[in-house]
This record gives structure tokens, sequence and C-alpha cells, in this order.
């Protein structure tokens, strides 16, 4: 695409005292493109955004939003973007309706119509003062706030924490409805399924660079299946060949049921020899983001390897980082 | 499952019980405000003996004339009833005096302290996990009366003994603990009182304010009462305060006065219990009122939000200072005549208030007022000024930030708030004071010589905020080494005569620069200077704050 990217990051350093936040990121956002910036706690991403949003100085490397400083033009940029941060602070003397308000006006005018659409599809009762919301009605605030606004960019960092699934989901309807509207996004977020569900392209970020970067059927690539079939035969021959990892038999019906990863780049050889092994059954799934944020993390993440219940070791990761990292 | 295994070790009995877990709370509540308690401690013994050994230092001469003063309405407001004031010693005054401002304080830590282990908890669930384990439903409102029960006894213990050790044993011990445990007890009824607003709202704000305002009607009543008749009328004795000083400590004391503090906290607490056990956990029994869904029309810049931040801040210290000015006042004939007889036999008195000459004395002892309400005002905008450091650290600054609102815009609107809050508190008390004394027929000095002060105060004002400002903006961690300028100036406005300091060190207090006594002409050199180090600190602040990073938890 040639157009000025919405978001262009390169290089960028910072540091806080003796820790290396950030440390030569790169990342690109295309105008009109949903974007997911995917990291544990503690990887740099509420510090990227800081950066792009000029309340942070950055140490080295560029950040652009539409083509100006991040830093030097932050006042007229932010005119053309809505943020909502991750852990949303109210004035506790102001209620929930009128902090809505306060924040359109400083951008412009505030569309009444679109505000109580919002209102009623968030759930939120706008009369209570902010000091008495909780934890996910403070992040409806800032929401509600930032979909009301006529921006070209939105910039949210982990907006969903706190939020119900089915607040989840309405907040994944107006991305929806933003990106086809031509808004870019970046969304930044540890909960996988959302980014899967809404963004056409993936930055995985980790101690503050950027490890993958790409679509998601690119991303899947590069990376592995997870295949299980039933065949009459004796499977082992399989276990030998290029690219196949945890491998494992059991006794079905009809013969041994085999299941094993895969490199995406060796698929073809081992079909071939399941078909000759007998194939009955056989399915083959592409890999989650969980198993592509697991593979980049797998290391930071002691047990995991023998815990029987991966949704537990990703909640318990993202305890330990929250612990470690502020 | 671990958790069978486990169950027999919990103590049967302790299920069931509300009250259960009491003990341990009380030993974490102790064990975390033990620095918190400590210095209340300190600080209400500490006013006792400095209170005793400064009106001995005073002379039976200077006694009697502040006897008369304590006849006027104004006195009777801010002392008591009057037991004893014909033969006014240094118990009698104390008592008589000092009941008010010690019930005030440990009513305030009372409140304070019971919405601070109830409601406050209860707010930030962080009493949901106390609540989770066996503790019983009324132990932490228990624990938290039991320690505030301990405070106030070792408080009231400690200050017997220090008023006792302070007068050289000139007064009864009796007496003594009379004044100290009614004393308690009377603040310990507004605690009582906060437990039954902590079940009434769901707020600790809110309770924190009715029992704050109980304490105001208290003080209404017993005025009135007792400037309806001496020694107290009817009213008096509907005042926690009035019991306090109707034991006629070190005149004729008597102690059935504090069985009424002590049923009125027993009533107040089962009262407490009653409603506690027909309210929800977190709940109120009065429902919040909903706000506004929409903001109004004005609320539409950084300037118009801090102001709604701090107007209300800004009013009830405005309504404060003008009623504390206004009073003093009113008093301040009473207080030259006997200031005046008293500097004649006082050194000290002399070199703080210039001397012994009656108009001399007077603007000495109105400059001394002025520094007070200066000081007080610098205060304000020094802890205002704080509000923009915490709307940082919340993430709030970040949200506007974030917006089109640039980092002058933002910090700016503060700075301007706070600033033409403090200006305006400060002509507030200037005012008030020249009305209040102007009232009691005071026409010297003129409305002028107070106009010269108040402008020439201003300035001195905006240097510090512009200080304040400077160090948030470049060095935020050491904000709060403004106030080390602001006691500085104290000393050297108070004592400098007496320490004899070096003109350099003096110079450094912005205060130095205004004109030495009341009403003086200042010296343009010296307005244009400290108007030129208030603009350069503002600007350098902000400045900094443009080029700085922000800092958010």
């Amino acid at each position: 695409m040639t157009a000025t990217p919405a978001i262009e990051i390169h290089d960028l350093r910072k540091s806080f005292g003796r820790v290396q936040a950030l440390d030569g990121l790169d990342l690109t956002v295309q105008p009109g493109e949903v974007a997911g910036f995917l990291g544990p706690n503690g990887a740099g991403k509420s510090t990227a955004i800081r950066v792009l949003l000029g309340l942070l100085r950055a140490d080295s490397g560029t950040a652009r939003l539409f083509g100006g400083d991040a830093w030097r033009d932050a006042v007229e940029l932010h005119r053309r973007l809505a943020y909502v941060p991750g852990d949303v602070s109210l004035w506790p003397n102001l209620t929930g309706g009128e902090a809505i308000d306060f924040l359109g006006r400083l951008r412009g005018t505030v569309d009444k119509r679109r505000k109580a659409d919002l209102l009623e599809r968030f759930e939120l009762d706008p009369t209570k003062k902010a000091r008495t919301y909780s934890k996910g009605n403070r992040q409806k605030v800032a929401l509600v706030a930032a979909f009301s606004m006529d921006v070209d960019l939105l910039i949210l960092d982990e907006p969903t924490s706190g939020l119900d699934p089915l607040m989840e989901a309405v907040f994944t309807e107006y991305v929806r409805e933003a990106a086809a509207a031509g808004t870019s996004v970046l969304l930044s977020s540890h909960i996988l399924h959302e980014v899967e569900k809404v963004c056409d392209t993936v930055t995985i970020i980790r101690n503050g660079t950027s490890v993958e970067s790409g679509t998601l059927d690119e991303l899947r690539h590069l990376t592995r299946s997870n295949v299980t079939a039933v065949v009459s035969d004796d499977p082992s021959g399989v276990r030998g060949l290029a690219g196949v990892h945890n491998f494992a038999t059991a006794p079905a019906d009809g013969g041994t049921r085999v299941t094993f990863d895969i490199d995406n780049a060796q698929v073809g050889p081992a079909m071939s020899q399941l078909t000759a092994l007998g194939l009955h059954s056989l399915t083959a799934a592409p890999p989650s983001l969980e198993e592509l944020f697991m593979r980049h993390y797998g290391d930071v993440l002691p047990g995991a390897e023998s815990a029987d219940d991966g949704a537990d070791d990703t909640a318990s990761a993202a305890a330990q980082g929250t612990a470690g990292a502020r | 499952m671990t958790a069978v295994a486990l169950a027999p070790a919990v103590p049967r009995p302790s299920f069931g019980s509300t009250l259960s877990g009491t003990g341990r709370l009380v030993r974490f509540m102790l064990r975390r405000d033990r620095v918190r308690l400590s210095v209340w401690t300190l600080s209400v013994v500490a006013f006792y003996a400095y209170f005793a050994v400064a009106l001995d230092a005073m002379g039976p001469e200077a006694l009697a004339g502040r006897a008369l003063v304590m006849e006027t309405p104004a006195g009777i407001v801010m002392g008591g009833p009057g037991y004893g004031i014909d033969n006014y010693t240094v118990g009698v005054a104390i008592a008589n005096e000092g009941i008010t401002w010690v019930v005030l304080a440990l009513g305030i830590m009372s409140v304070l302290h019971v919405v601070r282990h109830t409601r406050a908890e209860e707010e930030s669930s962080r009493s949901e996990l106390v609540r989770a384990a066996p503790v019983g439903r009324h132990a932490p409102a228990v624990a938290a009366v039991i320690t505030l029960f301990v405070v106030n006894a070792v408080i009231a213990v400690v200050s017997a003994l220090a008023l006792y050790g302070a007068s050289g044993e000139a007064m009864p011990l009796a007496d003594s603990f009379g004044l100290t445990v009614g004393s308690g007890l009377a603040a310990m009824v507004f605690g009582a009182v906060a437990v039954v607003a902590c079940q009434i709202t769901e707020h600790g704000r809110g309770a924190t304010g009715i029992g704050l305002a109980a304490y105001g009607l208290a003080l209404v009543l017993r005025s009135a009462g007792d400037i309806q008749e001496r020694h107290g009328s009817l009213l008096s004795w509907f005042s926690p305060i009035g019991w306090a000083q109707q034991m006629r400590a070190f005149v004729d004391l008597r102690w059935w006065p504090t069985a009424l503090s002590v049923v009125a906290i027993l009533v107040l607490l089962v009262l407490g219990a009653f409603l506690a056990s027909r309210r929800d956990f977190g709940g109120g029994l009065v429902a919040t009122r909903g706000g506004r869904a929409d903001a109004p029309a004005s609320l539409r810049s950084p300037l118009a939000l801090a102001w709604r931040q701090q107007r209300s801040a800004f009013g009830w210290t405005a309504l404060g200072m003008a009623l504390m000015w206004y009073a003093s006042g009113t008093l301040l004939p009473e207080i030259l005549e006997m200031g005046v007889s008293g500097a004649e036999d006082n050194e000290m008195f002399q070199a703080v208030f210039g001397g012994t000459d009656p108009a001399v004395f007077r603007d000495g002892f109105l400059s001394a007022m002025m520094l007070f309400a200066a000081l007080a005002c610098a205060a304000y905008a020094i802890v205002m000024s704080g509000r923009a450091k915490a709307e940082e650290t919340a993430g709030r600054a970040e949200v506007l930030l974030a917006l089109a609102v640039s980092r002058s815009r933002w910090f700016g609107a503060h700075l301007v708030v706070v600033g033409l809050s403090t200006v305006v508190l400060m002509a507030v008390s200037v005012y008030a004071m020249w009305a209040g004394a102007v009232q009691v027929g005071m026409d010297e000095p003129g409305l002028a010589a107070y106009t010269d002060v108040f402008w020439t105060y201003s300035v001195a004002l905006l240097v510090y905020l512009g200080l304040a400002a400077a160090l948030y903006a470049w060095v935020p961690r050491f904000a709060s080494a403004v106030w080390l300028l602001l006691v500085y100036s104290f000393v050297v406005g108070m004592f400098g005569a007496v320490f004899d300091l070096p003109e350099g060190a003096e110079a450094i207090s912005p205060l130095n620069w205004l004109p030495a006594g009341f009403g003086e002409a200042p010296e343009t050199a010296s307005m244009v200077g400290l108007g030129a180090v208030a603009a350069v600190l503002l600007g350098l602040a902000l400045l900094g704050f443009r080029w700085r990073d922000l800092q958010s938890s």
C-alpha cells in the first residue's frame, strides 16, 4: 500500500532507569487495518502506546501517526484518534454520562443519539458517580466515549479487561463496525481469541521488540498444525519424519489413533505416509493464536509443559506477568 | 480434599457468632495504624502540655485579661461555658478553652478511624477478603470501636499525666483525669455517630461528613446554650462537648456527666448493630441518588474540569477561613489590650510583636495574624497544586492528554484555578478580619491598609505556588519539598527577630520581602522582584511539564 500508514513505529527504544521497556520495536498499521498487538504483561505494549500518544518521549527511533511526529504534533494528531486505556480511572465526582460528554467535547461535539445507542448496547447507567462504578463499568465509560467519536484511529490498550463475555461481544461488534467505516484500529491485548476474531494483522511483542508480525494467515504458515488420524497399520514410522513433534498413539476402533503436530512446510510427506497406512479418519487443525503465542512465550511459562490444562496456564502466566512487570 | 482434612482444626464455637475474629482484627488494626495513632497521641498530648506551659508563662494578670476575652460571645464560641472565670488559673483556662478543640481533634480522629476501618474497607472491597474468612458480621465494626477506645484511653491517661507533670503538680491529678477522660468520651460519641452513619450511607466520604456535621451541630448547641446563660443553659446539655465541659474540671469536679457520654455511645452502638444486621454487605440503608446523565454545558474545557474538581474544597476552606478570621477580628480589641499589658514584662512578646507601644504592638500583632492567614493560604496552594500530581498518577491526566489537549493547557488550567482560589482565599481572610474588627468598632488600621496587605501577600503566595508547580514539573518525586519553604517562612516570619538571623538567610522567605509593619507602603522593587520570581517559576513549571514523561501507576 502506498498511503501514509496510520501508525508507523521504527526501531523505537525507551528505557526507565535500568529497565529497557522498548528495545527496537517495529510496528506498522495501514489505513483501515485492524492490528492486534499481542504480548504478555510487561512486554512493552502500554509503553509503546504511551509513546504513540506523546505521553512518553522516546529515547530513539521514530513513532509517527498519520505521518506526523507522535511527540511534537501530539495535540493535532489527537484530534484524529480516540484512546481507551486498560485501567480506566475517572473523576470521582463526575457521573459516567458527564465524563463521556466532557471527553467528547474536548474533541468536538457530542452526538447525543450515538451516545444513547452506545449506553444502551453496553448496558451502562450514566447517572452514577464514577467512584461507584466497578472496573468493568469504568471501562465501558471509556469505550462509549471512544466509540461515540468520529475518528480515523482507535488505540485500545487491553480495552476489555473487566468486561463480561456479552459485553466483549458488543465490543467486538463495534470494532468491526469501525473497521468497516475505514477506521484503523490498534488493539493491544493478551486475550487471544479477541484478537483472532477482529484483527487483520498481528504483531507479537516480547521484551520490547517485535518477534513476529504479519497477517494471521502468514503467521500460521510459519507454524505447526495439529493432526489426529486413525490408521489400520502400525504408524510408528511417522514419528521419524521431518517436522513431526509430540507424536502419540492410542488404540482405537479399527486401528490406531495417532496425534502429532507438524510443521506446515512438511505436511505433504506426512500425509502420503498416513494414506499409505490405511487412513480411516483425519482431522487437521490450524494452529490457534494461542498456540502461536505459547510458542513465543513458552520458555517464560514455568510448568507449562507438564500442566494438563492449558487455560489455567495462560491465567497463571498472566498473573505472573503482572506481578513481575510493574 | 484438603478442605475436609482441615475442617476439624477450626474451632467449632466460632461458627455462627457474628463476632468471631474480633480479637485478631483488633491486633491487625493496631498494627496497621501504629504510626498514624502514635502521631495522633503525641500531637494531642503535646497540645495539652504546650497549652499548659504557654498559659503558665503568661502570668496571673494576663490570664485575668484572657478571662475577660472569654466572656465575650466570640470567646464563648471558641472557648467554653465559663466555669471558674473569676479565678482564671491555668487549669481553669485549659478546661474552659481547650475542651472544644481537643474534642474536635479527637472527634476527627475517631470519625476517621471508624470510617477507615469499616465503610472505607467495604467500599474498596478489601473487607470482602476479610469477611470471606471466618470473621463475623459485626467483627470489623466492633474491632474498630475497641481500638478506638484503646487509643482514646491511652491519650486520656498520658495527657492527664502530662498536664500534671507540666504544671509542676500544681494541677490536681483527679481534675486532670476528669478533663482528659471527659474529652475522650465526648470524642468517642462522634466515633459512635460515625458507626451509625457507616450503616446508613454507602460511602466513606458521606459517613465522614455526617460524623463531622455531628460535631458542628454539637458546637452550635453548646455555643448557643453557653451564650444564653453563663455555665450553660439546657441547650448546652444536648451537646457531647458540653458534657465534657460541665464536669467543671479544676473548679468543682463532678464525674456524673461522663455517664451521659457513656450512655450516648452505647445507644449509638446498639443502633449501629441493629442497622448493620438489616443491610447487605457493601450496601447502605439509603440508596445513592443518581446524578445527571449529561454534562452541564459549562463542562467543556480542562479549566472547567479543574474548577469542578476543586470547587467544593475551595468553598469549604473559604467559609472556614471567613468565619475564623471574622471571629479573630471581633476579638482584636480585647486581645490587643491584654497583649500590651502582657508584653510589658515579657521580652519574647516584645521581640515578636515589636514593642509595648500600643500602636506598634497592634501592627505587630496584626502582621503576625496576617502571617498565619498567608501561610494557611500558601498551604492551600501547595495542597491543591498536588491535585495535578494525583490526576497524573491516577491516569486521568493521560485520558485528557490523549485528546486534543496540550500539556500546557492541562497544567495551566490547574495552575489558574489554584492561583485564583488562593488569591481569593487571601482576600477572604484579610477582609473578614477587617469586617470583624470594624464590627467591634476598631476602625484603625483602615481598609486601605488591609488592601495593601492583601495584594502584597497575594504576590508572595504565587511564589509558593510557582515553586510547588516547578518542582512537580521538573522533579515530581520531590514536589513536597516546597513544604520546607513554608515551614522556613513561618519560623523566619515569627521568630526571625528572636533568633537574630543573618540578612541573607531571611531573604529566602518570600514573605520577608513584604513590608514589615501592617499596612506599610510596599517597596516597588521588592514587589516587582517577587512578582518576577513567581512568573519565572510558573513559566519554568509549564515548560518543564511539556518536556517530561508522564507518569502513571
